[in-house]
């Protein structure tokens, strides 16, 4: 882990208008390169978390920097994955992956050559002038992905993005996510319910308890990587599961 | 179903409607064959008025256009300024109602009074009768926006204009085509009681409203038949431009077109 965190929370607390505690006081630190899977029953405020990192709604109390600045000035390197595909649906998939970057007034040449790259990345070159409502659930959320990558972030949220698809397309892309991952240098903060597809993902696991949200346990996941669907097969990974599992029971 | 048969039944249909129109004429006695002239008497009289139901004609198409044209341009600016803030909203609606409440007839007198009687007072009605449906059609749209990718945008930190350029507006074209094609049915119905109450024949100005009140009034009762033929097919011609705006624009992916196309 590197000396100094790429992400930290200091003693977060945010609850919404006079509502109740929705996170409180949460604190951690995460070194660049780590993938962080956030794990809990619902209404354990893991998805207010990313939208906190995203500055979509302000904290309470507390602090969070994201390499040494608040989320608010740290825009430019974030990629959200939102739990739906979140297309334009009268933009074709390119001009779809491309819109964040029309957007900040990137010349037409070098937002083709991006999507063309992204598109490739995440094996959907042929769809690239297909509108969304052509596209399967799984081809949907690969164009959301490429787009968040669009702008090459060093952070990438993704919020419960495969909770929709079914088992065996999840479970690809989770392989492609990782294979993605190793050719770019990004810190993933990863909302999920399946455990099976935090293990495989995450080299850490932060599992939270529910109102109020707050880290019930910090779990490193010690699999090496690359990961593969040979790896789903592991003894090792059957055990981090049920660990996992376990924990999460107890919370 | 066949595409032969999209054309074939409804010509069947009419060809059955035509047959009846003259079986109902057949059974008339004499003294009331007047009430009901035959499809072709209709058609001789459209033959025989032809210079003046063409001459109306294009009078009752400019001013459906005109005020058509400015209904479309100064809903869209209000709708967008209705989308602004449910402030604005809540204050100016009641008066959008009024304005829609107001019926023709008692407003044709006023416009005459203020703009003259002719294409001027007939505009500014097609425009009263087609700017409501656009601008309630259009707001509904501007403001239905999946809350999703307001908050993408917001995430992308972009400017209220982005947001309204790139994911407003053009989320809000299914809503617009909507009420652009009720004021497209309207836009001909409001040019011609427009003209009915406001027309003006000085200078050949009168447009179909104006027609019919003459052929009425000189019992010409087949050359009334054909005035509404006429009316029809205008309306008709409006619509379907709007239509195949609409789908120009929607087809590839509105869900309102079935993948049958592709």
């Amino acid at each position: 882990m590197a000396a100094t965190p790429f992400v930290e929370f200091r003693e977060v607390t945010k609850r919404f208008g006079d509502g109740p505690l929705v996170l409180d006081r949460i604190s951690l630190s995460i070194a660049a390169g780590d993938f962080v899977s956030l794990i809990g029953p619902s209404g354990c405020g893991k998805s207010t978390l990313l939208r906190l990192i995203a500055a979509l709604t302000p904290l309470t109390s507390g602090s969070i920097s994201i390499g040494q600045r608040a989320p608010e000035e740290n825009m430019s390197d974030l990629g959200f994955v939102f739990q739906e595909p979140t297309l334009l649906p009268w933009l074709t998939t390119a001009r779809n992956v491309e819109l964040p970057q029309k957007l900040r007034g990137v010349s037409a040449a070098e937002r083709l050559h991006t999507s063309q790259r992204v598109l490739e990345l995440v094996s959907l070159s042929e769809k690239a002038d297909a509108y969304p409502r052509q596209l399967s659930g799984g081809q949907k959320m690969r164009a959301s992905i490429a787009r968040a990558l669009s702008l090459t972030p060093r952070l990438l949220l993704l919020d419960e993005p495969f909770g929709a698809l079914d088992e065996m397309t999840r479970e690809r892309l989770n392989e492609e996510l990782l294979a993605i991952r190793h050719q770019q240098a990004w810190t993933a903060f990863f909302v999920t319910h399946s455990v099976a597809e935090a293990v495989f993902l995450s080299n850490r696991i932060v599992i939270m308890s529910a109102r109020p949200g707050r880290i019930h346990q910090d779990v490193t996941i010690d699999l090496p990587y690359p990961r593969t669907s040979e790896t789903r097969l592991s003894r090792t990974f059957h055990d981090l599961v049920a660990e996992v599992s376990r924990t999460l029971r107890s919370v | 179903m066949r595409p032969g048969f999209r054309v074939l039944l409804p010509l069947l249909a009419g060809a059955m409607f035509i047959a009846l129109w003259y079986g109902i004429h057949r059974g008339l006695s004499e003294d009331f064959k007047f009430l009901l002239p035959t499809p072709g008497a209709v058609l001789a009289a459209m033959h025989d008025n032809a210079p003046a139901l063409g001459r109306a004609t294009l009078n009752t198409t400019t001013g459906a256009l005109l005020g058509f044209a400015s209904a479309v341009l100064l809903s869209i600016a209000f709708a967008v300024l209705m989308s602004l803030s449910s402030l604005i909203r809540v204050s100016l609606y009641p008066y959008l109602m009024a304005l829609q409440m107001t019926p023709v007839i008692v407003v044709a007198p006023i416009l005459v009074l203020w703009v003259g009687a002719g294409l001027k007072s007939v505009t500014v009605i097609t425009f009263l009768i087609c700017f409501f449906p656009i601008v309630v059609n259009t707001t509904q749209g501007l403001i239905s926006t999946d809350r999703n990718l307001v908050e993408l945008f917001r995430m992308w930190r972009t400017t209220r204009l982005q947001q309204l350029i790139h994911l407003r507006i053009p989320g809000a074209l299914p809503y617009f085509f909507t009420g652009l094609r009720i004021a497209a049915t309207l836009a001909p119905i409001g040019a011609l009681v427009g003209d009915y109450t406001a027309g003006s024949s000085a200078g050949d100005g009168g447009g179909l409203g104006f027609q019919a009140v003459i052929y009425s009034s000189q019992a010409k009762f087949a050359a009334l038949f054909a005035t509404a033929i006429v009316t029809c097919a205008l309306g008709f011609i409006f619509v379907a431009i709007v239509v195949g705006l609409s789908s120009l624009a929607l087809r590839h992916w509105h869900e309102s077109y079935d993948r049958a196309d592709q």
